[in-house]
């Protein structure tokens, strides 16, 4: 293990389209532009394994043009720490270098961190086989065979009806695609789509994908059965009640956005996204925030808030407000998705006494929903404290219980030790030479 | 298979595309479970992308690997289902 460090003027934390753009974007004033992602691979999400690919063409313009640019691209990493502003702390994830940890720092960061999904927790959701929507596509994206497997995706939003679609054209047996918002919610959306040429576009060539596959609106997952592993699902239509037997069970109820390290380094949030001027400028004078984690919007709303995030960062201000007005047009969509796709409050029961919430250290709801708060909670049944740190049963507790998370400390990633012996031995040489300038 | 990796999984030899995942060479072999949780209950990934840590194994010796943020690499040494409580606060 080395410690190595690096210099940016501008460091993107997070390689997905608004990653991307932002980087590209900073790179066309000369600055030495720094990108990192916790992925082998650029693309983020939605982009996984488009790299190499001419299936969609924005994801070929903007790999291209990353190729092209002069961007160092930090791979399989993940910041772990701040030492503070302007310094980070970033572990090595990759097997070959793994717990190597170096120091990064710039003048001007972007953190492009985007989204998850937000898991719900109903009974059986622990059994194997049952697996988030995007989490499914994200594996079959990185090589699990899927053909012929009988798949159920369910849960909530558009991403359901993509990953439907690629998983299908990969061979699987798609039986049905439950979403739980209302068709009359969904009519509305559709008719609003109509004036969105490219994502009209977008929702036909889905829907001839998807030909013959059921999509059920008012239709939601009760819960799943089997011992061992996933063998079938009950879901809940209207007053229908039936079950669906599955190889897999794909489930999302929409995205949640990855506001821990923006929120480790002390940007203000509103309503749980980060809050950003109209340059993406978080309350932190330095710091830039670009995509998912400003708002669910889509990916033409994050590609262009990566490129303003860039073009601000970078001093190029006129190229930043020019792109400014267009803006205004996808806000509207994300706000669209937010109404059509808010949660029913049906699915606020779906948890029994014994569900379990949080997965890493497999607390049921019973042992925390007496307790008034996710700290009070969280120190009385270790809910929240396993590796993924809150990061599932976090947003999962904040929609059934209505808590607030707080409290995002450091490490924000499960580190090793040696991370950790690092992060303090930086720590200590700072203090050490405080101390000597003070003498 | 072109650009195949011989890697092995809990000991036996597996054979995959270059680009998967070590997770989802894992799966290919037909199993489900990846890990036991800390009450011994069978998991498997859940989020595909790094956050949920549900698929985490032994790579290489390194236990609580991401196994979904790591790629196969010729030689790999993937072992699965280690039940060992892990904590991470300080």
């Amino acid at each position: 293990m080395a410690s190595r460090s690096a210099n940016f003027d501008i460091l993107v934390v997070g390689a997905g389209p608004a990653g991307i753009a932002a980087a590209c974007c900073a790179s066309e004033s000369g600055a030495r532009v720094g990108i990192l992602d916790n992925n082998p691979r650029a693309g983020g999400q939605i982009w996984r394994g488009h790299q190499h690919s001419d299936a969609n063409p924005d994801a070929r313009k903007w790999f291209d043009k990353f190729a092209a640019a002069k961007i160092d691209f930090l791979s399989s990493s993940e910041v772990i720490d701040q030492l503070e502003n302007g310094r980070l702390i970033v572990q090595s994830i990759d097997a070959q270098s793994i717990d190597e940890v170096r120091e990064l720092t710039y003048k001007n960061l972007i953190v492009c961190t985007g989204a998850r999904e937000l898991f719900l927790p109903f009974p059986g959701w622990t059994l194997p086989n049952v697996m988030g929507a995007g989490g499914l596509q994200a594996l079959v994206k990185s090589g699990l065979p899927i053909s012929g497997k009988k798949v159920v995706v369910a849960g909530s939003g558009p991403l359901l009806l993509a990953v439907a679609a690629h998983l299908r054209e990969h061979g699987a047996d798609v039986r049905l695609i439950a979403e739980q918002a209302p068709w009359h919610r969904l009519v509305r959306f559709g008719m609003s789509l109509a004036f969105e040429k490219t994502k009209l576009a977008q929702a036909f060539a889905i829907k001839r994908q998807l030909s013959g596959v059921p999509y059920k609106t008012n239709c939601w997952p009760l819960c799943v059965n089997g011992d061992d592993k996933l063998e079938s699902v009950t879901l809940r239509a209207g007053d229908r009640t039936w079950q669906e037997s599955c190889d897999y069970l794909a489930c999302g109820f929409h995205l949640v956005p990855n506001t821990e390290l923006a929120a480790l380094l002390g940007c203000e949030l509103r309503a749980g996204f980060i809050r950003i001027d109209e340059n993406q400028r978080t309350s932190i004078a330095n710091v830039f925030a670009a995509g998912e984690l400003t708002s669910i919007g889509g990916v033409d709303l994050s590609i262009l808030e990566g490129q303003i995030a860039g073009y601000a960062a970078s001093g190029q201000a006129a190229s930043a407000a020019q792109l400014v007005p267009q803006k205004r047009r996808l806000d509207r969509f994300a706000a669209l998705l937010r109404e059509t796709f808010a949660l029913r409050d049906e699915l606020r029961s779906l948890a029994d006494a014994e569900t379990i919430v949080c997965r890493c250290e497999d607390v049921t709801l019973s042992r925390i929903r007496h307790h008034s708060s996710w700290r009070a909670s969280k120190l009385h049944t270790r809910c929240g404290m396993g590796a993924c740190q809150g990061r599932i049963c976090g947003p999962a507790t904040e929609f059934l219980l209505g808590w607030k998370v707080d409290s995002i400390r450091p490490p924000i990633f499960a580190a090793s030790l040696q991370s950790l012996a690092v992060a303090a031995a930086a720590h200590t040489q700072e203090h050490l030479m405080l101390n000597e300038e003070s003498r | 298979m072109p650009d195949a990796i011989s890697i092995t999984v809990n000991g036996a030899s597996v054979t995959v595309p270059s680009g998967t995942t070590a997770l989802a060479a894992i799966l290919s072999t037909g199993a489900s479970t990846v890990r036991r949780s800390v009450s011994g209950a069978p998991r498997g990934p859940l989020c595909g992308m790094g956050i949920c840590f549900e698929c985490r194994a032994t790579v290489n010796r390194r236990r609580h690997s991401r196994t979904c943020e790591i790629l196969c690499a010729p030689g790999m040494d993937i072992r699965t289902g280690d039940c060992v409580r892990e904590r991470v606060d300080g």
